[in-house]
């Protein structure tokens, strides 16, 4: 076991783990935060995505179920749990909401947080990269045109 | 079912030259970068490895470093730090390219370079861009480091010629491609996050010959191919086949025939879950047709 | 509060959204119980045969664990679904690879892997049967090829169930039927296939299980909860495994991250398997799959074989029909003769037949049992039918579309069942709406013009057809659906529904419709989460009938509600010794806030108001089993598709570029969510058509990973354009039909049409795949049955019979 630090939406925190434990595993496990889920547990469907800062202070999108705990020590990470400012929801979260990009739920966090990455690097996308930018972000239910949808209206409005 | 991580133990020396030396005591350690391919087999309860080096924060493998004459990516170079860098893609465009289909953002912004090739699989996205290229790889260890040429470094199914305690250090290529011709063209299983069924990176050198002036003719030729052998190969033997002929619409018939003949010898697609041994033999032949028609176009 | 206005038709949020766009919707893996265990399964690694030894390796601490077998079952070592043929937990004989057949909970969910891979079973291996011919040879007397034999179902060995199906109250004796094929213009013949296919929610299945016991140490009761659709049907399950009341057989929907069928049926597994290791381990227990086990263990969509024979005179009018529709149902009968009633009474489309039989029969393979997904028999049946018309078409020199116009059911008129289409349908006019909007007569041109010169070849196509909204026959008659609406303390009414929630928008749309009955804001409806101790059986979630069905339900429910209040909403104004207990018709006008008011007056009096509907058969909707004949379903969707596509020659990659859907729905009630259902149906079926491929050696599925199961990603789909024609039935809420499982019906027909007008070559078998396209492509004309080049279709003919 190690001791492994790092910060999880703002609040630096330590826990103790196995350093080949999942990010995913100790999100879920030790931190309670259970936003991020697993879908396949081979970086393929998107549903364990969370946004990691290496201290550059990129956030960078990644599958959390591909990193090592001991991987992570000093990086900054975000989850859905993190995405909300106060009581009010991230622009994207509320576009999701009106615009039907989330039906079962399941890969909406990760979809939100790949959306938020895209609109980072792309703050006005066009659709193909959207669709690039969502392509690790599998999504069963939607057909992903109302995801498009909502990423369009977050991006008008952050624009 | 996941294995059972208590089974499995990781460290992160804090230095490049730490890493090595750990690599020395034991060279049975088995260094892990981005994880996207051996953290996929612990999920799935098949990582036979238990005994791991994290090479994944080492600054002194996270480099692009440009001359004159070369460009040298470091091996912990991610697909995302090769696709934001701007001599990359005017340089070398198939290896630009091949970054922007490996996997998917999320995973683009963890796997890196060195492990696309050190993991050696025969559908992996870069390698057919870096054989085209004539990369060379200087590998390192406690004991000093060496430099080879890419291509003879795959020895077989999953087989490298890294010695124990040797790293891939860095990826060399030498920037005289300029004035080349580059075709590329990735046949997955779907347009993104896929893996590749055949794969081609393509360069070509057409100028007039010196024999011929006036007509326009194939001085230099390079084909790295994906999935089409048991590890990313170099086509050498089409393209010695077509070497020095001419780019003429009366010819070109021929020269596509002599290459698809010459590409049927040297490939050796295999039957699997994603495809056919037929399908990747005959869409290798088509991509390489479709390479050489486009060096008609004017130059 | 101001009168809310029209609620159904348009788009509120959906009411779980929040939940779910900031992470905090639990999933069943989301959830932790105090004590809980964690279980896993151990399963057969051969198709077919005995077992001859369980060996327990020495270096696990088998103490720790606790082990299940069939032994421990209390009740019927079964999975009840529509038989008993399928065994809970396999003791003596194995039907299919990863059968379960034996349980393991430990605490610690790490070492279960090491605890499943050191169950060592040894096996009498008996050969297998993957196909349905050879499941067929087994029917015939084969019986080297027989490997299910139960009585009582589809009359001989291998066979879960048949139909047949005439047209007509007196069909013609065969002889007589052979005089219209021998003397019709043409006959066209065809066989299509369509392979498995699996639902791929992206939460796998899984459930956590609790067993109570009496002060006696006997058990008392079992509660499961987890990811489902059907709760009512693991109740029934758990009263068979337990031989428990169904009052002692509690069970709880968890947020559910997708379904479309694979958590219909299959929940009653793995719940049994979870509530037996809690009752032996005396802790909740957890199982959920990952990935790899859910796709090799659990459901998939069954394969099929359809045969068209069809006589056609000569101005295009269909004269009779044979149609033979064969299903791979697995190795247990589950739901397979349901799922074959809907393809066979979807088998003759949207048209009209004069005479036509229809035998249907569902297979026993050594394949895991093949379950429900969207569609649910109909996309198999209408592949076929779509694709054989466009052959017709093509075969007597008539359009597609010419073709289909001269044989398109419509109102007033009977299908093949016999039943009459009281309702408007208008098939002429949504495919006249349907080509314009797709603007497919001037692409069509624009293709055969420009393809002869394109390496890609572009094609543009359509199919047509239909889908019966609710269960099948006699279905809704025997489900007997109840709901409830029960008032809150603050006067919000709650409903009580055992319809479940998995991303389709029941809670939203039934809120909706409660609503606009009550005349109150959708946002003031509650929904309970369905717990089988607090809901009624509303019936399963399945087969397009939340919206119809269950809806119709709320509405009446909420009008009763409305009802018992009426004498409270008429003394809104609250004047003092008011009496109540005059009866009184519901006032034409009151506020919202007069309801709150008029509703905590009630409570206030009365303690507690529950108003209930239960399913009443419409007078003049009656089925016959044994006839096989009648009204089919309540009513219908009715679509028209359009899918434009481009071939590479280079690769012999087919892509959709272009996906038109149109269709008649009846009232849609929620716009944005109907968009969204029939968006991700469309993409589904897109995926079914071109990319989704079970691969399976020996029975098992070898590419049991997301990483080679192939969906579409985002970078995979056209565009894909949404119309509604709503012409309202009186069997939904507001007239609204059913439309979860229609848009699994149309792509693939007509993007393979698509693909035929591309490339000239008539492809007959999904999912087709680019290797596929290459192997006929590349074909010599002499091995190879069809034209590449051809274009004009106007002279090809098949099979065709001389007047």
């Amino acid at each position: 076991m190690s001791a492994i630090t790092l910060t999880v939406n703002g609040q630096r925190t330590t826990v103790n783990a196995a350093p080949m434990k999942r990010l995913l595993d100790v999100l879920r496990e030790d931190l309670h935060l259970t936003g991020a889920k697993e879908g396949c547990g081979e970086g393929e469907c998107g549903s364990c995505s969370v946004l990691m800062d290496g201290g550059d202070g990129q956030a960078e999108l990644v599958n959390s179920c591909l990193i090592p705990i001991l991987q992570a020590e000093g990086t900054c990470i975000t989850t859905i749990e993190g995405l909300e400012h106060g009581h009010n929801l991230d622009p994207i979260q509320q576009c999701f909401l009106e615009k039907g990009g989330a039906q079962c739920g399941i890969c909406t966090p990760g979809m939100i947080l790949a959306t938020h990455h895209l609109l980072d690097k792309y703050p006005q996308p066009t659709l193909a990269q959207i669709q690039e930018g969502l392509a690790g972000n599998l999504c069963r239910c939607t057909g992903y045109m109302r995801i498009f949808d909502a990423v369009q209206q977050a991006a008008t409005k952050s624009g | 079912m996941r294995s059972n991580v208590t089974d499995y133990s990781l460290i992160a020396p804090a230095t490049l030259t730490a890493a090595l030396q750990t690599l020395a005591s034991d060279p049975t350690l088995t260094p892990i970068a981005g994880g996207t391919e051996l953290m996929v087999a612990l999920s799935a309860g098949r990582l036979p490895q238990k005994r791991l080096l994290s090479i994944n924060h080492l600054k002194e493998l996270r480099f692009i470093s440009v001359t004159p004459e070369t460009i040298t990516l470091g091996s912990g170079t991610t697909f995302t730090d090769i696709r934001g860098h701007a001599g990359i893609a005017s340089d070398f465009p198939l290896l630009a390219q091949a970054a922007s289909w490996t996997g998917s953002i999320a995973n683009q912004n963890r796997g890196t370079l060195g492990g696309n090739i050190v993991n050696a699989s025969p559908a992996a996205d870069s390698p057919p861009a870096l054989l085209a290229y004539d990369a060379d790889l200087t590998l390192i260890s406690a004991a000093g480091t060496r430099t080879m040429p890419y291509r003879p470094f795959h020895l077989g199914y999953k087989k490298t010629a890294l010695a124990p305690g040797e790293l891939l250090h860095s990826i060399t290529i030498p920037r005289k491609f300029a004035a080349y011709r580059a075709y590329t063209r990735k046949v997955g299983t779907r347009n993104a996050q896929a893996i590749s069924k055949v794969a081609l990176a393509c360069l070509a050198l057409v100028t007039d010959g010196p024999d011929n002036p006036g007509i326009r003719q194939i001085q230099d030729i390079r084909i790295g191919a994906a999935s089409l052998r048991e590890f990313p190969t170099r086509c050498t033997a089409t393209e010695q086949a077509i070497l020095n002929h001419p780019i003429l619409r009366e010819t070109l018939p021929a020269t596509i025939a002599a290459a698809r003949a010459a590409l049927a010898t040297e490939a050796r697609p295999i039957d699997d879950i994603r495809s056919t041994a037929r399908y990747r033999a005959a869409v290798a032949g088509n991509l390489l047709e479709e390479f050489l028609h486009s060096l008609q176009g004017a130059s | 509060m101001p009168d809310p206005g029209p609620i159904v038709g348009t788009s509120p949020i959906r009411k779980e959204g929040l939940a779910k766009v900031t992470g905090r919707a639990q999933y069943v893996d989301d959830i932790t119980l105090p004590g809980m265990w964690y279980g896993a399964t151990v399963r057969s690694t051969i198709p077919r045969g005995r077992i001859t030894s369980i060996v327990f390796a020495p270096e696990i601490a088998w103490s720790e664990f606790t082990i299940c077998t069939a032994a421990d079952i209390p009740g019927e070592n079964c999975i009840i679904h529509l038989t008993k043929d399928h065994v809970c937990l396999a003791s003596d004989f194995i039907n299919h690879p990863a059968e379960p057949i034996l349980l393991l909970a430990h605490p610690d969910r790490a070492v279960l892997h090491a605890a499943v891979e050191a169950v060592h079973i040894t096996y009498e291996e008996l050969p297998g049967v993957y196909t349905i011919e050879d499941s067929e040879l087994g029917a015939a007397g084969d019986t080297s090829k027989v490997i299910w034999d139960h009585p009582g179902h589809g009359g001989s060995p291998n066979t879960f169930k048949t139909f047949l199906m005439q047209k007509g109250d007196d069909p013609l004796p065969d002889a007589e039927l052979e005089k219209i094929f021998a003397s019709a213009d043409f006959v066209v013949e065809g066989e299509y296939r369509t392979g498995a296919q699996e639902q791929l929610y992206i939460e796998n299945n899984g459930v956590i299980a609790e067993a109570f016991r009496n002060p006696d140490g006997s058990l008392d009761s079992v509660t499961v909860s987890g990811s489902m659709q059907c709760p009512y049907y693991l109740v029934h399950a758990l009263e068979v495994v337990f031989n428990l009341p169904a009052e002692k057989c509690r069970v709880i929907q968890t947020e559910t991250g997708g379904a479309f069928g694979g958590k219909e049926d299959f929940p009653s597994v793995n719940g049994s398997h979870a509530a037996l290791l809690a009752m032996k381990s005396g802790h909740p227990v957890k199982i959920c799959y990952d990935r790899a086990e859910d796709l090799i263990a659990t459901t998939k969509r069954h394969p099929s074989r359809t045969r068209h024979r069809t006589a056609v005179s000569k101005d295009g009018k269909l004269l009779a029909g044979e149609i033979e529709v064969a299903l791979d149902g697995g190795a247990y009968v589950t739901l397979s003769p349901v799922v074959l009633s809907r393809a066979t009474i979807h088998a003759p489309g949207p048209y009209h037949w004069p005479h036509l039989t229809v035998r249907a029969k569902a297979m026993a393979t050594n394949i895991a049992p093949h379950g429900a997904f969207r569609g649910f028999g109909a996309p198999q049946s209408l592949f076929a039918l779509e694709r054989h018309m466009d052959k017709i078409a093509h075969t007597i020199g008539l359009t597609p579309e010419e073709f289909r116009r001269r044989n398109f059911l419509s109102t007033g008129m009977h299908t093949a069942t016999g039943q009459h289409l009281s309702d408007p349908v208008d098939m002429q006019a949504l495919l006249t709406r349907a080509l314009k909007e797709s603007n497919y007569h001037q692409k069509r041109a624009e293709f055969d013009r420009t393809n002869p010169t394109s390496p890609i070849k572009r094609g543009i196509g359509f199919a047509s057809f239909m889908h019966g909204s609710g269960f099948t026959g006699s279905g809704e008659r025997r489900l007997n659906s109840l709901v409830r609406i029960e008032l809150m303390a603050d006067g919000r009414p709650n409903i009580l529904v055992s319809s479940t929630e998995f991303g389709q928008g029941t809670n939203t749309i039934l809120s909706q419709v409660c609503a606009q009955t009550l005349r109150i804001p959708y946002e003031e409806v509650l929904v309970a989460q369905p717990d089988t101790a607090v809901v009624p059986n509303s019936g399963p979630t399945v087969a397009s009938r939340t919206a119809m069905i269950v809806g119709k339900l709320i509405e009446r429910a909420s009008e009763s509600l409305l009802a018992t209040l009426a004498p409270y909403l008429a003394n809104s104004a609250g004047l003092p010794d008011f009496d109540y207990s005059i009866p009184c018709e519901v006032p034409a006008h009151f506020t919202p806030a007069d309801f709150k008011r008029a509703a905590q007056a009630y409570l206030a009096d009365r303690g507690s108001l529950v108003s209930e509907a239960r399913y009443e058969a419409p007078g003049n909707i009656f089925w016959d089993d044994d006839q096989y004949k009648g009204d089919a379903y309540p009513t219908y969707a009715w679509a028209v598709y359009v899918a434009e596509v481009a071939v590479d020659t280079t690769t012999y990659i087919a892509e959709v570029t272009d996906f038109h859907a149109l269709q008649e729905v009846g009232k849609v009630i929620h716009p944005i969510l109907a968009k969204g259902q029939i968006e991700g149906g469309v993409a589904q079926g897109i995926g079914y058509a071109l990319y989704e491929k079970c691969v399976y050696v020996d029975g098992l599925m070898r590419n049991n990973q997301m990483t080679n199961y192939i969906m579409p990603t985002s970078a995979d789909l056209p565009p894909i354009h949404v119309h509604f024609e709503e012409t309202p039935s009186i069997h939904g809420p507001q007239g609204a039909k059913g439309i979860g499982e229609l848009p699994m019906d149309g792509p693939a027909p007509a993007i393979l049409n698509a693909i035929e007008h591309a490339t000239g070559i008539a492809f007959t078998e999904i999912p087709l795949l680019p290797e596929d396209i290459f192997e006929r492509m590349t074909a010599t004309p002499a091995s190879g049955s069809e034209d590449l080049n051809a274009t004009d279709l106007d002279t090809r003919t098949e099979t065709e019979v001389p007047a």
